[in-house]
C-alpha cells in the first residue's frame, strides 16, 4: 500500500466518520433523555435527503404534506390529553406549534419551490420539514408509552421506522436520487483533493458539535435536558416536563439526521430505505459509546468511518460485515464488565 | 377551609395492598406539621401521591383548588414541593446547576434572588457551587435537595426523612434550617422516624400506624402522650443508645 492511498482511505474515513458521530452523537441524546433507542433515525437522514434533493429539482416533496398531517394527528392527541382541563391558552398553543407551523412550512415550501431557488433556502425548508416530522413523531408515537420500558419502546421505534420507510417509498418512489453539491469548489493539499463538501462535512460537523456543547452546558433548556437524563424523577419534581424534553430531544435528533442526509445525499445516491444503514453505523458507534458517553461515541464514529473506507479497499463485498463485526468484541467486554443491567423503574 | 393543603379521605393502593387507608390531613399557611410513625407505616407512600408521583383515590386541595387529578410539575407550579427520600439530585451536574434547575418554572430576576436566599440558608453549597452534586457528603446533598426545592419558591415544602442516615450534628443544622424556613413563610410537611427531633420544631403532629393516622394534635401534646411515648421517643431513645 502507498501513502497516497493511505491518505486518501483516511480522509474518505473522516468524512463519513463524522457524519457517523453526529448520528451517533443524537441516538446517544434521545436514548439518554426518552430511553428511546431511534431505529427512525435513518428515515431522518432519507427525508432530509430526499426532500433536499426534490426541492432542487423544483418539486414540492411529500414530506411537507406529511409533516401537516403528523401535526393534525398531534393535535388531536393534545386536545384529548387536556380534555380536563382545556384551557383556551393550551388549546391556542398547542394549535400553533401542531397546526401553524407545518402548515406554514408547507406554505413556504409551496412558495418557493422551484428550479432556481437558492441551494441554502432547499436547505432550510428540507430542515424544518424534517423538524416537524420529529416533533410529531415523538408527540404521537412516543409520549403516550413513554412511562413504558425500554423494549416497549423499541419495538413502537422499529414501527416508525417501517412506517416512515414506507412513507418513503410513496414520496420519493424507488428510485435513488442525488441532490447538488454545496459548493463545488476543491483544495488540493499535497497529494489529497478536498472538495467543498467534504470540507463542508467537517466544518458542519464540528460547529454542530460545538454548537450541543454549548447548548447543553450553558442554556436552561439544554441543562433541563441533561437533567432529564440523569434523574427523570428528579426533573419532574423541579417542573421540567418530561414530555417537553423528548420533544426537544428529538427535534434535535431529526435536525441532525436530516443535516447529515443533506450532506451526503452529494456523495452519494439516496434510496428511500438507505437512511436505515448509514443510521446503523451511527448505531455502532453508540454502542461502542454504551449509549451514554458522547466523546466515546464521536471517536468510535470516526473509527467506524476509517474501519468501513479501508474495508471497502480491501474486501469491499464484506464492507458491511466488517463494520458490524466491530460491534461484537464491543458487547462482549461490557456484557463481561456490567453482568446485570436493571430495567429503570419510572 | 383556609388550609394550604387539604388532603381528604386518601387512599394509595399497591396492587391490592392498601398503603395509606383513608388519610385526613391538613397544612395551613405558616406551619410545621409532622408525620411521625415506624418504618413502613405509609408515611412516604402518602407524600408520594400528594405530589402527584403515585396515583390515589380521594382529594387533595392546595390553596383551594383541587390538585389530585393534576400532573407533577403542574402540582410543581401550583408551588407545592417535596424533597424526597432520596433526594433524586442531578448527581453528574454541578450544584449550581442543580439549583438553577430547581428554578426551572420561575423567572430569572426572581431566580436570582432564591440563588442569594439559599445561599444564606446553607452557605456550604455556595462553596461547594461549582462541585458535581455526586460528590457531596451526605449531608450536604440533603441542603442541596432542599435547596433545589426552595428555588422555585414553594407556598408548602414536603420533606420525606430529611435526618435519615445522617450525622446528629448535621440533623440539627437541617432541622434548625427548617424552623428558619418556616419564620421566611414556607410551609412545611415534615415526615421523619426522628419523632423527638420533628416533634420539636413542629406545630402539630400526626401518628400514622400501618397506613393509618392514629393520633394527631399538637406537637406538644403528642410529645407528652404516654403511648406516642412509649413507641417513639423512647424507641428513638433507645436506638440513639444502641449506635
Amino acid at each position: 500500500m502507498n501513502t497516497t492511498i493511505l491518505l486518501f482511505l483516511l480522509q474518505d474515513g473522516i468524512t463519513t466518520g463524522a457524519i457517523y458521530a453526529l448520528l451517533g452523537l443524537s441516538l446517544v441524546l434521545v436514548f439518554a433523555v426518552t430511553r428511546v433507542i431511534l431505529i427512525p433515525q435513518g428515515e431522518f437522514i432519507t427525508y432530509g435527503a430526499l426532500t433536499y434533493a426534490t426541492l432542487a429539482t423544483g418539486n414540492v416533496p411529500g414530506t411537507a404534506r406529511l409533516a401537516l398531517a403528523m401535526g393534525v394527528v398531534a393535535f388531536g392527541f393534545d386536545l384529548f390529553a387536556a380534555r380536563k382541563s382545556l384551557h383556551a391558552r393550551r388549546i391556542l398553543r398547542a394549535a400553533a406549534v401542531d397546526l401553524g407551523f407545518p402548515l406554514a412550512v408547507l406554505g413556504l415550501t409551496m412558495a418557493l419551490a422551484g428550479s432556481h431557488t437558492p441551494i441554502a433556502v432547499n436547505i432550510a425548508l428540507s430542515l424544518l420539514i424534517v423538524a416537524a416530522i420529529g416533533l410529531f413523531l415523538y408527540r404521537i408515537a412516543f409520549q403516550p408509552i413513554a412511562h413504558t420500558s425500554v423494549l416497549v419502546l423499541l419495538i413502537a421505534s422499529v414501527g416508525c421506522h417501517l412506517a416512515l420507510q414506507g412513507f418513503g417509498l410513496v414520496f420519493f418512489g424507488a428510485e435513488g436520487l442525488r441532490g447538488p453539491t454545496v459548493s463545488d469548489a476543491a483544495v488540493t493539499i499535497g497529494s489529497l483533493r478536498f472538495t467543498g463538501q467534504s470540507i463542508a462535512v467537517y466544518a458542519i460537523t464540528i460547529a454542530l458539535i460545538v454548537a450541543l456543547w454549548l447548548f447543553f452546558g450553558f442554556t436552561l433548556y439544554g441543562k433541563a435536558l441533561r437533567a432529564t437524563a440523569v434523574n427523570r424523577l428528579g426533573a419532574r419534581l423541579v417542573g421540567i416536563r418530561t414530555s417537553l424534553s423528548g420533544q426537544i430531544a428529538f427535534l434535535l435528533a431529526s435536525v441532525i439526521g436530516a443535516i447529515s442526509g443533506i450532506l451526503i445525499v452529494p456523495i452519494t445516491t439516496l434510496y428511500y430505505d438507505t437512511g436505515f444503514l448509514i443510521g446503523l453505523k451511527g448505531f455502532v458507534a453508540a454502542i461502542i459509546g454504551g449509549l451514554v458517553s458522547y466523546p466515546l461515541t464521536a471517536v468510535a464514529a470516526l473509527v467506524v468511518g476509517t474501519v468501513e473506507a479501508f474495508s471497502s479497499f480491501y474486501a469491499s463485498n464484506y464492507k458491511e460485515v466488517i463494520v458490524f463485526t466491530l460491534i461484537l468484541p464491543v458487547l462482549v467486554l461490557r456484557s463481561l464488565a456490567a453482568p446485570a443491567v436493571e430495567e429503570e423503574k419510572d | 377551609m383556609s388550609a394550604l393543603l387539604q388532603v381528604t379521605d386518601v387512599s394509595v393502593a399497591y396492587g391490592k395492598v392498601e398503603a395509606v387507608r383513608a388519610v385526613t390531613l391538613a397544612v395551613a399557611a405558616n406551619e410545621i406539621v409532622t408525620i411521625i410513625g415506624a418504618n413502613g407505616a405509609g408515611k412516604t407512600t402518602l407524600l408520594n401521591a400528594v405530589m402527584g408521583i403515585l396515583p390515589l383515590k380521594g382529594d387533595v386541595a392546595f390553596a383551594g383548588e383541587s390538585i389530585a387529578r393534576h400532573d407533577i410539575e403542574d402540582r410543581v407550579a401550583a408551588g407545592l414541593s417535596l424533597v424526597p427520600e432520596h433526594r433524586e439530585l442531578f448527581a453528574t451536574m454541578t450544584v449550581e446547576d442543580n439549583l438553577q434547575l430547581g428554578a426551572f418554572r420561575i423567572v430569572k430576576a426572581v431566580a436570582a434572588q432564591s440563588f442569594e436566599r439559599v445561599y444564606s440558608l446553607f452557605p456550604k453549597l455556595k462553596e461547594r457551587r461549582s462541585q458535581l452534586a455526586g460528590t457531596l457528603s451526605g449531608g450536604e446533598q440533603q441542603m442541596l435537595a432542599m435547596g433545589r426545592a426552595l428555588m422555585g419558591a414553594p407556598k408548602l415544602l414536603m420533606l420525606d426523612e430529611p435526618s435519615l442516615g445522617l450525622a446528629p450534628i448535621i440533623v440539627a443544622d437541617i432541622f434548625r434550617t427548617v424552623s428558619e424556613l418556616k419564620a421566611a413563610g414556607v410551609s412545611v410537611l415534615l415526615v421523619e422516624q426522628n419523632a423527638k427531633a420533628a416533634l420539636r420544631i413542629a406545630d402539630r403532629a400526626y401518628v400514622m400506624e400501618l397506613g393509618e393516622f392514629v393520633l394527631d394534635g399538637t406537637a406538644s401534646e403528642i410529645a407528652a402522650n404516654a403511648q406516642v411515648e412509649a413507641s417513639y421517643l423512647g424507641f428513638s431513645h433507645a436506638e440513639k443508645g444502641a449506635v
